[in-house]
């Protein structure tokens, strides 16, 4: 498997790259012209000006007739060439600005929007909003399967909310909740009171043998600027973070987009159950420096999303290991952490650190509220560091990501509330843990396999069986497939760059257990298409 | 780019608020502690809000009576916004300009806040190294929020008092110039209007210049108008650069605007900035991009209530409007019975306060240590020009929103003692501690800081002489 990267931005190279088959035969079209004048035929300047003649027309006429690439990503590796593409689009788009007196120009990065294809994660979510499934307004409609919400425990918070907050967010009377309160400019990274309060319920979730102090704490509005943040302090524009695939999507926009920092993709395979080995992780942290990139730190999602599983604690210190000595940082997304359904314990990086001595400062947490409490449109996400020089930079730059203050308050009260807090977290347990188990079982019964997963809002489901061709296109015409035929949106592997094609994510948490069997139904239908013969 | 210095704290600007921090004005628990002046901040309508959230309580959907919302706004993390608050948000945008305009919702993109507002754009229209002219002076956090992350350039445009701080073709051209000269590829102009720290609105004479300049040379034309509700007597007009484009041929792909609840409604606390562009690829590249700085779905929907009760945007604008007129009144002629002038202005909450008198020299040094003396003993904390890249020294920023009366009349005791100190002060300030010569009995405190500040200032010990031939600097 060929790893393509994206050229320097600056790059003059406005020759379309191959694709990463075509590294063969271009060389194979080099050798023969050579041939012909090796070998004399026709004269020395026919024998060499008329086939390099030749072959360079030949070459023109082959990249012209070459059809566009298609609209979903080749294949995992060439994802990135996507983002390749992207660049070389920009760097058309630079020349092109460069002493013209054309219109004016956006960004680079606004141009290369403009004209990218969006993965197929975002082209479903967009399927669904143009089609939503409802049991009686639009019951053909699609049924979300792509988006990893939790709607299964709204009902405990508007239960809190209706007991305790009285008349409006200036409150009562006692807790200082006054205009002055929420209207006016407040620390930028979050109140105090907020991070205390968050504190508290990370340390809950995150196993009590991790107490996370708040004076660390820094709160943004939402994990994805949160990861970004990371990114602008951790490394610098044209270094790389390393992150094991499967991967969430949205890493490829919250990384890359405008730190210009890299993601180089450490694949694991459903060998291994997807986790990651050490091995590989050296591997590509070699081939990387080998190529001149400089890794700056490793990005895991504890729980992963979109496989589920657990990073045992043995595997937190491995990797904390080669950290240390690749002397690189860790990044762990653990927002699923409190949405853990398996009998396995969640070990959190946070313990780790706790109980080492040494290399605190290399590890870095992200959180937030959007997963496991459900609360994904009030904005809040956190980043947990040990490191003063992260703390300093992050908390400035949350001046352009700050939490709302009325939606801080509101989050303090409830926050503070520790009875309900682990009231909440108990049955919003067991009710993901019993719909994961109804839509396995449903999935089993189709003869469809999942990973044994014990985290997270979704499933890995393996549909390798169904695809025709085995590769990313067979892939794809399942999902095709799925979201036109089934009329489901689940979000296929290659979306987050897995390396073995015919693998979804299913989120099962924004449904309801009577939709259980109409997924499951609808999916049924797809099956029997699949195994007839075509 | 986490540890170089663009973030700029360890500037005048900051140095002032810290020195707030320290010691804190409080009428009765700290009656001789630092008054906040450097903060442009609009609490003088508060109230009101308060009095309508507490009436509307279905708005704030964590009540008994908003709660059957709950689910759909606590889930609801679309990109686009809340309908209804994109479309509350551009009724208010119009409202606020008379209605001389219509703002179309779908051009609404969120930022996190101004600040965040500010930088999205920035993003957007311009690359690492590009530069974006911007007329000073100038609001001091530009020099972070448009450069630090995206690596743009900006480029002052100068202006001075002769003509009132006007913005000149011919200044705008020097400094397009110096751009070209340097191999730097302009992107952009940036405009605040009503202006900060001035307090100035443009007419539309000097509007329509800006624009036809940015479209001759083909480049952007940002407009911050989060003063715009901050107007506070008819005259002159605030224009929008919406209405400017309605009336004049131009380019309308270069036309952007950024505004936000943090002035106007005296909200900032929300975090609520907005870009409006109409450039369709802006418009769909700042959305995607806005995911770093969403507005929390219950503030949206909370907003949008607020924004769409008519009765309650007519009563509030036309009150705050009223209240600030008044302030500004109060303050600007106790400056006067003291002989202090202001720059004209009618908008914003600040005034560009005219110290040029009371400067030993009329350099930069002077003017920050006049303002250390201001901070230090006069214990005011008010915002030196040099901070907003002005080139004549002694202009300082004063905010006058951001407190109750009583606090407004000490604050204008104090400066009334400061200038008659004047011309004691003249001659006092070689010789230190000038500070007996105050008639008020302020605890003697040394600034500690003081002498990180600047490297350029020197001491009034300096056997160094104060060079009459230094040059000002910008």
């Amino acid at each position: 498997m060929t790893q393509t990267f994206p050229p320097k931005p600056d790059s003059e190279d406005i020759t379309r790259k191959p694709p990463s088959t075509g590294g063969g035969t271009t060389g194979m079209r080099l050798i023969v012209p050579l041939r012909g004048v090796v070998q004399g035929r026709g004269g020395l300047i026919l024998g060499s000006l008329i086939p390099c003649a030749l072959f360079y027309f030949l070459q023109f006429y082959l990249k012209r007739r070459r059809p566009s690439p298609p609209s979903n990503p080749a294949s995992p590796s060439a994802s990135s060439s996507n983002l390749a593409e992207l660049q070389r689009t920009s760097s058309r788009s630079n020349l092109s600005s460069r002493g013209s007196i054309g219109r004016a120009l956006v960004s680079t990065r606004a141009s290369s929007i403009a004209k990218s294809n969006d993965s197929t994660y975002y082209i479903g979510l967009d399927r669904v909003k143009e089609d939503p499934y409802d049991e009686i307004d639009n019951p053909n409609g699609i049924i979300q399967l792509g988006l990893a919400e939790n709607r299964l425990s709204l009902d405990l918070i508007e239960k809190w909310l209706s007991r305790t907050l009285n008349d409006s967010i200036c409150g009562g009377s006692s807790d200082g909740l006054s205009i002055s309160g929420i209207a006016t400019y407040q620390p930028l990274d979050g109140l105090v009171e907020l991070k205390m309060a968050i504190a508290g319920l990370m340390s809950r979730v995150m196993g009590s043998a991790a107490l996370i102090d708040p004076s660390k704490l820094i709160l943004t509005s939402g994990a994805t600027p949160a990861v970004e943040i990371l990114c602008f302090c951790l490394a610098d524009q044209g270094n790389a973070l390393l992150v094991p695939t499967p991967y969430y999507p949205g890493f490829d926009r919250d990384v890359r987009w405008r730190t210009g920092v890299d993601l180089i993709p450490v694949h694991c395979r459903s060998s291994d159950n997807f986790t990651l080995s050490i091995t590989a992780l050296d591997q590509t942290f070699n081939q990387a420096r080998k190529r001149g990139q400089r890794v700056r730190g490793i990005l895991i999602s504890n729980p992963s999303n979109p496989v589920g599983n657990l990073l045992t604690r043995e595997m937190l210190y491995d990797l904390l290991d080669f950290a240390r000595e690749k002397n690189i940082h860790i990044i762990s997304d653990e927002i699923f952490a409190g949405s853990t359904y398996g009998t396995e314990e969640f070990v959190s990086m946070a313990e780790i650190i706790d109980s080492e001595d040494s290399d605190k400062e290399r590890v870095h947490i992200i959180y937030g509220l959007s997963k496991d409490l459900s609360l994904p449109g009030f904005r809040v996400g956190v980043i947990y560091s040990l490191n003063e020089n992260v703390l300093a930079a992050s908390s400035r730059l949350t001046r352009f990501s700050s939490i709302s203050a009325p939606t801080q308050r509101i989050l303090i009260s409830m926050l503070s509330d520790t009875r309900f807090i682990q009231e909440y977290f108990k049955v919003n347990r067991e009710r993901i843990r019993k719909m994961y188990e109804l839509f396995v079982t449903g999935l089993k019964q189709l003869g469809i396999e999942c990973t044994k997963s014990s985290g997270g809002l979704y499933c890995w489901v393996n549909m390798s069986g169904l695809i025709r061709p085995y590769n990313e296109k067979g892939e794809l015409e399942l999902w095709e497939k799925l979201l036109n035929i089934a009329k489901i949106n689940a979000t296929p592997g290659s979306s987050c760059h897995c390396i073995e094609p015919g693998w979804f994510r299913c989120c099962f948490t924004t449904l309801a257990e009577k939709d259980i069997p109409v997924v499951i139904d609808r999916i049924h239908k797809v099956v029997e298409t699949c195994k007839s013969p075509a | 780019m986490a540890t170089n210095e663009l973030h700029g704290e360890n500037s005048p600007y900051f140095h002032g608020w810290k020195a707030y921090d320290n010691d804190p004005f409080h009428p009765i628990q700290n009656p001789n502690g630092v008054i906040q002046m450097g903060l442009a901040e609009n609490m003088l309508s508060f109230d009101l809000i308060e009095d309508w959230i507490k009436k509307n309580p279905r708005a704030s959907i964590c009540t008994s009576e908003g709660l059957n919302k709950f689910r759909d706004i606590a889930i609801f993390q679309d990109y686009h916004g809340l309908s209804e608050f994109r479309n509350a948000v551009a009724k208010f945008m119009g409202r606020v300009r008379g209605d001389r305009v219509k703002f179309d919702p779908a051009r609404i993109v969120m930022g996190g806040g101004a600040t965040g507002a500010n930088e999205l754009i920035t993003f957007c229209l311009a690359d690492p190294g590009d530069a974006f002219l911007v007329p000073s002076p100038y609001y001091p956090a530009f020099g972070r929020d448009l450069r630090w992350r995206t690596g743009v350039q900006l480029f002052p445009v100068m202006c001075n008092s002769k003509n009132d701080f006007q913005i000149t073709v011919e200044a705008l051209e020097e400094a397009y110039e110096k751009a070209k000269q340097s191999n730097i590829k302009v992107k952009g102009l940036i405009i605040v209007n009503p202006s900060n720290p001035l307090g100035t609105v443009l007419d539309r004479e000097a509007l329509k210049t800006l624009v036809s300049f940015i479209n001759e040379k083909n480049i952007h034309l940002v407009c911050d108008e989060i003063y715009a509700a901050t107007v506070f007597s008819a005259a002159p007009n605030f224009i929008s650069v919406a209405e400017i484009i309605q009336e004049m041929d131009c380019n309308r792909d270069l036309i952007h605007i950024v505004y936000s609840m943090s002035k106007d409604m005296g909200l900032p606390g929300f975090r609520v900035g907005i870009v409006y562009s109409y450039n369709d690829a802006v418009v769909n590249c700042g959305r995607k991009m806005s995911s770093f700085g969403l507005v929390s779905s219950q503030t949206q929907h909370l907003l949008a209530s607020m924004l769409d009760d008519e009765e309650f945007v007519e009563m509030f604008l036309r009150e705050s409007a009223k209240r600030l007129s008044d302030r500004h009144k109060f303050f600007t002629m106790g400056l006067e019975q003291v002989g202090i002038s202001c720059l004209k202005s009618n908008a914003g909450l600040f005034v560009w306060m005219d110290l040029r008198s009371m400067l030993i020299e009329q350099t930069v040094e002077a003017e920050l240590e006049l303002w250390k003396i201001i901070i230090n003993q006069v214990k005011l904390n008010v915002s030196p020009g040099s901070s907003f890249q002005c080139v004549e020294p002694g202009w300082f920023r004063v905010c006058f929103a951001n407190m109750d009366d009583a606090t407004v009349e000490i604050a204008l005791k104090r400066i009334q003692m400061l200038a008659g100190q004047g011309k004691e002060k003249e001659v006092a300030v070689k010789n230190k501690p000038w500070r007996k010569n105050l008639r008020l009995s302020f605890p003697a405190r040394i600034y500690d800081e003081s002498s990180v500040m600047s490297p350029r200032l020197m001491s009034p010990h300096s056997p160094i002489p104060h060079s009459p031939l230094v040059r000002a600097r910008t």
